[in-house]
């Protein structure tokens, strides 16, 4: 059997990027994810690799770009509001093309908000918080296996594709211990960086990183390229899991902590007679919209609850998915209130009651 | 045949896009110079601005990254944190550095990251057209200063050379001009000093160069030159601000 380990969220986050390949991390101390610069600066020049705490989160994405435009793999972390400073960054990291990770450990909002986890950012993340016309693979991790495992992945994934990826984790998930087993779990073959502005060392021509194009035509010929790579992303990295959804009557959606309150939530109630299923977006973009559309046209679907720590923002996109086949409802906790089972439940009964 | 002079392989051979009497283009070419002299081209990433230098990134001739406005000292710490081996040097207007991005550049000074940074001085933005900049003298109009600049609404111009000077971590700041041939000559030796000690890993390294921007100032070209000794130099002195790099080489 496999060796299990009792990890921090936030501390084993880290340690799966080490692990993953990170060389370098630049960040600033937020709550609730400090564990992650503060494990960062005390591990990762023991594995070769490079620690600034920098004055800013704005300072810090800029500083994993110009790590990231050197060939570097190169990683920040924050939570909501610092997130938000990072936005110009990674508007700038998608246009520039150059790939790296962002951990967002959500807390409440709006502005400073709470510090308790919160799923606030799910429009941020998965819209393009920056300026312009773009898009981010957002990993959603409900267990902390599931976020050391995303780690190695959301690397590979941003190298693939030369495009930021964001792990979009809630509080819940950077504070909780949990066990994990760490295991093996071999990275991509990925393209070499011959991009890399790293200094020439004798190559013949100039690597110059920029998203600056200047020409109306040559920004949108720049635009269409990365939307080519946008939709490479939705056909290949779309993730989800489902439980018990090939007889289900009411199908819950819920991705992170809320998934796994919601998955208890389904068990309770199937205890009870109930056919409930779980659908649970692990990529929030790309969305498993051709997948709930299917499931909404099966005629033992009758309805969907939507479960969030917020106020319904991936409400949006399940509808969008749904496309009018069958009601959508919603329960939703925020500010760094997490929902119960039993509030859960409640919601689904009545849904359920609805429908019969 | 004996060549006596040729330009630089420091850079390219895009036409430059800068105004007559800009000094933007002289301080390149210094650069461009120094990279080559020192056999630096091969191993340098320079880190390029947002402002009227944005396009540094098709004139020099090495590895550039165009950066986010104010953030290429940031950026130029992510690039030589991870390759210590390399030459990393930030070019930044006044807007850039001593406005937007004030942070990054005092707290990369107080890091003592080991890259240079090359701030060129003009006293006003230049790319968008002439608005007031943090180092636009305190009388002198702009843009967004239709009556000149007030110090009881805009402040005082702002000093970099000698605010960034009471860092630690910065071992040389010079301040600069290149009006004539003697300025010149001496800007160049300047540039090449900060770039020695980067690459003797002493720390931090700064050249601001007052440079004149005939366009924004509504002037001639010698008459800009002009004005920038008379006026901006009298607020800005020239000279050494720091040294304590020591010997080098």
């Amino acid at each position: 059997m496999q060796k299990r380990e009792i990890w921090k969220g936030s501390e084993a986050i880290a340690e799966a990027a080490i692990r993953a390949g990170c060389r370098c991390f630049f960040g600033y101390p937020i709550t609730p994810q400090n564990e992650i610069p503060e494990y960062m600066s005390r591990m990762l020049p023991q594995a070769g690799g490079v620690f600034v705490q920098a004055e800013s989160e704005l300072a810090a994405i800029n500083m994993v770009y110009g790590a990231a435009a050197s060939g570097v793999r190169a990683m920040t972390s924050s939570s909501s509001p610092g997130i938000s400073l990072k936005q110009e960054g990674i508007s700038y990291l998608v246009g520039a093309q150059l790939p790296a990770v962002i951990v967002n450990v959500m807390r409440g909002g709006p502005g400073l908000g709470s510090i308790q986890p919160s799923q606030g950012d799910y429009y941020q993340a998965t819209r393009g918080g920056g300026n312009g016309d773009y898009r981010t693979v957002t990993l959603a991790p409900a267990t902390l296996q599931e976020a050391v495992d995303l780690m190695q992945d959301a690397f590979d994934i941003a190298d693939t594709y030369r495009n930021p990826v964001m792990v979009l984790a809630d509080g819940l998930i950077g504070q909780m211990m949990e066990p994990i087993v760490w295991q093996d779990r071999p990275g991509r073959s990925l393209p070499p960086k011959t991009w890399a502005a790293e200094g020439r060392r004798g190559r013949t021509h100039n690597n110059f990183v920029t998203s600056l194009y200047i020409g109306a035509e040559e920004c949108e010929e720049h635009n269409l390229e990365l939307n080519r790579k946008y939709a490479a992303m939705e056909a290949n990295e779309c993730r989800w899991e489902e439980l018990m959804t090939e007889d289900a009557q009411l199908i819950l959606v819920a991705f992170g902590t809320p998934a796994r309150v919601a998955e208890t939530a389904m068990r309770n109630l199937r205890q009870e007679g109930w056919n409930v299923g779980l659908l649970r977006p692990i990529t929030l973009w790309p969305f498993p919209t051709a997948r709930i559309r299917e499931l909404a046209g099966k005629s033992h679907v009758k309805a969907f609850l939507d479960v969030e720590m917020n106020l319904g923002q991936m409400l949006d996109d399940v509808n969008l998915a749904v496309n009018g086949q069958r009601p959508v409802h919603f329960y939703g906790r925020c500010g760094g209130a997490v929902p119960h089972v039993s509030e859960v439940e409640q919601a689904a009964q009545k849904v359920l009651e609805e429908v019969q | 045949m004996t060549v006596i002079y040729q330009k630089t392989k420091g850079l390219q051979d895009t036409p430059l896009h800068y105004c007559p009497g800009c000094g933007h283009g002289i301080v390149h070419k210094l650069i461009g110079e120094v990279l080559e002299e020192l056999g630096l081209l091969d191993t340098t990433v320079g880190i390029c601005p947002v402002g009227c230098a944005v396009f540094a990134g098709s004139y020099f001739s090495c590895d550039c990254i165009e950066a986010a406005h104010g953030r290429a000292p940031a950026v130029a710490t992510g690039v030589k944190r991870t390759h210590p081996d390399q030459c990393v040097f930030t070019y930044q207007g006044d807007g850039d550095l001593a406005s937007i991005g004030t942070a990054e550049i005092v707290h990369a000074a107080m890091r003592g990251e080991k890259i240079t940074t090359i701030f060129i001085n003009n006293a006003i933005y230049g790319m968008t057209g002439g608005q007031m900049a943090p180092t636009t003298l305190v009388g002198q109009r702009a843009t967004t200063a239709p009556l000149g600049r007030d110090p009881a609404q805009a402040g005082w111009p702002i000093r970099m050379a000698e605010m960034l000077s009471t860092l630690e971590g910065l071992v040389y700041a010079e301040r600069v001009c290149v009006v004539d041939i003697p300025r010149l000559n001496k800007a160049k030796k300047a540039i090449k000093r900060a770039f020695e000690l980067q690459m003797a890993g002493k720390g931090f390294t700064f050249v601001e160069v007052l440079s004149p921007c005939p366009t924004n100032w509504g002037m001639e070209p010698l008459e800009a030159n002009q004005w920038l000794m008379e006026h901006m130099a009298a607020y800005y002195p020239l000279g050494v601000v720091k040294d304590t790099g020591g010997v080098t080489g």
